[in-house]
C-alpha cells in the first residue's frame, strides 16, 4: 500500500464537530463502490448504503432514503384529523400504539381536550407492552446480523407473540392497531383482558432472563460489538440522535422524564445509560430498558382506575380545532417521536410535519461506520433500530 | 473461562428444545392449513354491511349518508344514493345505495367507516383467505357480496352485535313511540279542526 491520507467524512452538516478522521487511500489503493440495497435483507426494508470499500474497510457511506416514500405528510394535509389516525399505525409499524399516541397528544394540545385516568393508565400499559415487543425483537434481528441464525430472534418473536395477542383482542389488529383517540381510547378493555395482560407481563420476567443468558455474557456478541460503531456523547447531542441510540452514548436523555408526559410521573423507572456509545452498549441499554419497562407495567396494572375512557368533550369525526399550533412528542421505543400541526381552524390540518427518530438517528450512519468492515456496517445499521416505514414516511 | 457464554447459551437452546417435546407452553406454532387458531372477537378484516330480515336488499340498514365514504382514509368506498326511499332498520323511509362499492384491495381495515356509521349498518368481517388471481372480480366487492345477515354478524362478534340489536330496539321503540304521538297528534288535531268546523258551520250557515 502506498501513502494516505486524512479526511474528514463528507457528512457536511455536521462539519465541524468532534467526528472521526477516515483514512483514504492514494495512488494504487483501489476503491470499490457498492450499492448496498435497496433489496438486501440486512437493511431492514428499503433502504440503500452507497458504500465505499477498500478492501473490507469501509472508507465512505451514503444512506440514501425514499424508496418507502409513501406521501404521508401531505396526504394527513388533505384528511381529516381522524383520518390521520390508522396511517401513522404505518410510520413504524413496529410500534403502532406509539405512534397513535404522539398523534392523538399533539391533537389533544391543539383542540384542548383532558384525557381521563383510565385512557391514560391504557396509554402506559399499551406503549410500554410496545416498546418491550419492539426492543426484544430488535435484539433478536442484532443476532440475526450477527450470523445467529434465527434463534434469538424466534425466542423474541414467542414473546411479542403474546403481546400482539394482547394487542388483537383489545384493538381488533395486531399491528395496525389504530386505538387512541382524541381524549382517550377507543374501547374499553374489560377485566379479562387486564387480569390475562399481569400474566403475560409477569411470564415476561422470565423471558428476559432467558434471553440474557443467551446473549449478554456470549463471547461472539461481545467481540463483535464492543467498541464497533462508536457514537461520541457530542455527536450524539449535536446530531439530536435521541431513544437508546443517544442514551447509550451517555446522554441522559428520555422524553418520559423531561416532559413527565401522560402519568409517567408517578411510577418508579430508571433510565439506563451506556459509556462507550457502541453497539453493546445499546444492547445493554436496551435490555435494562425492557426490564424498567416491565416494573412500569408492573406498577401500572397494579392501579388502573375505573371510569371513562374518552374525554366527554371529544368527538372523534368532523374534529375542527381552533387555529394555533401544538407539537406532541413521546418517547416511542426508537426515540423522540413528534409530531408538528398548525390548524387554520379547518377540519383538515394545514401542516403535518412528523419529527421520525429512526430518520434522524440514521443521519450519523456515516460516523459509524468508518473504519469498519462491510460486516460490521450491516451490524451497525441495525443498532441503529430503524423502520423504513418511519425513515421515509 | 473462554467460551463459557456460548455453552450457558447453547444450554437454553438445549432447554427449549427438550423443552418443546414436554411442555406445551415452548411449542408455540401452529400447522397453519391443518390446524387453526381461533382469533380473538374483536379481530377484523375488511368491513361488510349488516342486512335485517331474510331480503338482504329489502334489510338493508344502510342509508347511503356516505359519510364512511367521505371518511374513509385511503377511499375505497364508492356510493351511489337511490332516487327513491325504503324503510330502514327504526322503520324510517330513508335512501339505500343503489351502488355500493368496497375496493378491499385498497382498504386498510382500520375499520373508521364502522366507527362514524351512525345507523350500525356497516361493521368489520373476519374473513381472511381472500386471495384471487382477478383483482377487479374478486377484490372489488359490490353490496350485494358486501350484504351479510344480522345473524352472521351475531355469529362473529356476538357481544358488539347484541348490544347494537338492543340499542337499535330502544330506538325502534322510541320511533314507534314517537310515530304514535304524532299520530295522535295529528289525530287531536283533526279532531279540533273538525270540532271547529262543526262549531263554525252553524255560524257561517247563519251569515
Amino acid at each position: 500500500m502506498s501513502s494516505w491520507t486524512l479526511q474528514q467524512s463528507t457528512n457536511e452538516h455536521l462539519a465541524g464537530w468532534n467526528r472521526p478522521q477516515v483514512i483514504k487511500p492514494e495512488g494504487d489503493g483501489e476503491v470499490l463502490e457498492v450499492s448496498m440495497g435497496p433489496h438486501h435483507p440486512s437493511t431492514h426494508g428499503v433502504f440503500r448504503m452507497d458504500v465505499k470499500l477498500d478492501g473490507e474497510k469501509v472508507i465512505g457511506l451514503k444512506p440514501v432514503f425514499g424508496y418507502l416514500h409513501r406521501n404521508h405528510e401531505q396526504l394527513g394535509e388533505k384528511l381529516s384529523y381522524l383520518a390521520i389516525m390508522p396511517y401513522t399505525d404505518r410510520l413504524d409499524y413496529f410500534c403502532s400504539l406509539s405512534n397513535n399516541w404522539g398523534y392523538a397528544m399533539a391533537v389533544e394540545k391543539l383542540a384542548g381536550l383532558e384525557v381521563p385516568e383510565r385512557a391514560d393508565h391504557l396509554r402506559v400499559i399499551l406503549a410500554e407492552l410496545t416498546r418491550f415487543q419492539n426492543h426484544a425483537s430488535w435484539i433478536g434481528f442484532l443476532a440475526q446480523e450477527m450470523g445467529a441464525s434465527g434463534t434469538p430472534l424466534m425466542y423474541a418473536f414467542r414473546e411479542r407473540e403474546k403481546i400482539l395477542d394482547l394487542f388483537e383482542e383489545l384493538t381488533g389488529s395486531r399491528m395496525m392497531c389504530n386505538y387512541m383517540r382524541f381524549g382517550g381510547c377507543r374501547v374499553d378493555p374489560t377485566a379479562e383482558w387486564l387480569s390475562e395482560t399481569r400474566k403475560v407481563v409477569q411470564g415476561l420476567h422470565k423471558f428476559v432472563d432467558e434471553f440474557e443468558n443467551l446473549l449478554t455474557g456470549n463471547e461472539i456478541l461481545m467481540s463483535r460489538t464492543q467498541g464497533v460503531g462508536v457514537l461520541s456523547h457530542d455527536l450524539a447531542v449535536n446530531a439530536s440522535v435521541s431513544g437508546p441510540m443517544a442514551r447509550a452514548s451517555g446522554v441522559n436523555y428520555d422524553i418520559r422524564k423531561v416532559d413527565h408526559y401522560g402519568i409517567y410521573d408517578r411510577f418508579n423507572f430508571r433510565v439506563p445509560l451506556g459509556e462507550h456509545g457502541d453497539i453493546y452498549d445499546r444492547y445493554m441499554v436496551r435490555v435494562l430498558e425492557i426490564r424498567e419497562s416491565l416494573s412500569i407495567l408492573e406498577q401500572a396494572l397494579k392501579s388502573v382506575p375505573g371510569g371513562p375512557i374518552l374525554d366527554p368533550k371529544a368527538k372523534s369525526r368532523g374534529i375542527r380545532p381552533k387555529a394555533g399550533e401544538a407539537y406532541g412528542r413521546i418517547e416511542a421505543p426508537k426515540g423522540e417521536l413528534g409530531f408538528y400541526l398548525i390548524s387554520d381552524g379547518a377540519g383538515s390540518p394545514y401542516r403535518y410535519r412528523i419529527r421520525p427518530p429512526s430518520f434522524i438517528n440514521l443521519t450519523v450512519l456515516e460516523d459509524m461506520c468508518l473504519g469498519h468492515n462491510v460486516a460490521d456496517a450491516i451490524l451497525i445499521l441495525g443498532s441503529v433500530d430503524i423502520v423504513l416505514g418511519e425513515v421515509d414516511r | 473461562m473462554l467460551g463459557e457464554g456460548i455453552i450457558k447459551g447453547l444450554l437454553e437452546t438445549a432447554r427449549n428444545f427438550v423443552g418443546s417435546y414436554v411442555s406445551k407452553e415452548r411449542l408455540t406454532t401452529v400447522q397453519y392449513p391443518e390446524e387453526r387458531w381461533e382469533a380473538p372477537e374483536a379481530s377484523r378484516t375488511f368491513p361488510f354491511l349488516v342486512y335485517d330480515g331474510d331480503e338482504w336488499l329489502a334489510g338493508l340498514r344502510c342509508t347511503s349518508c356516505q359519510i364512511c365514504e367521505k371518511e374513509c382514509p385511503p377511499k375505497c368506498i364508492y356510493i351511489e344514493k337511490s332516487a327513491d326511499k325504503k324503510p330502514d332498520a327504526v322503520g324510517k323511509m330513508q335512501f339505500y345505495p343503489t351502488r355500493f362499492d368496497i375496493d378491499i384491495s385498497v382498504c386498510m381495515s382500520c375499520q373508521i367507516c364502522v366507527e362514524v356509521c351512525p345507523f350500525d349498518s356497516i361493521k368489520m368481517d373476519r374473513i381472511f383467505e381472500l386471495s384471487t388471481d382477478d383483482r377487479f372480480e374478486g377484490l372489488i366487492l359490490d353490496r350485494q357480496k358486501l350484504a351479510k345477515s344480522n345473524s352472521y354478524y351475531h355469529q362473529i362478534h356476538p357481544t358488539e352485535a347484541a348490544e347494537v340489536d338492543a340499542a337499535l330496539a330502544s330506538e325502534r321503540a322510541a320511533a314507534a313511540a314517537k310515530a304514535k304521538a304524532a299520530a295522535e297528534a295529528v289525530a287531536a288535531k283533526a279532531a279540533a279542526a273538525k270540532a271547529a268546523a262543526e262549531n263554525a258551520a252553524p255560524a257561517g250557515g247563519g251569515a
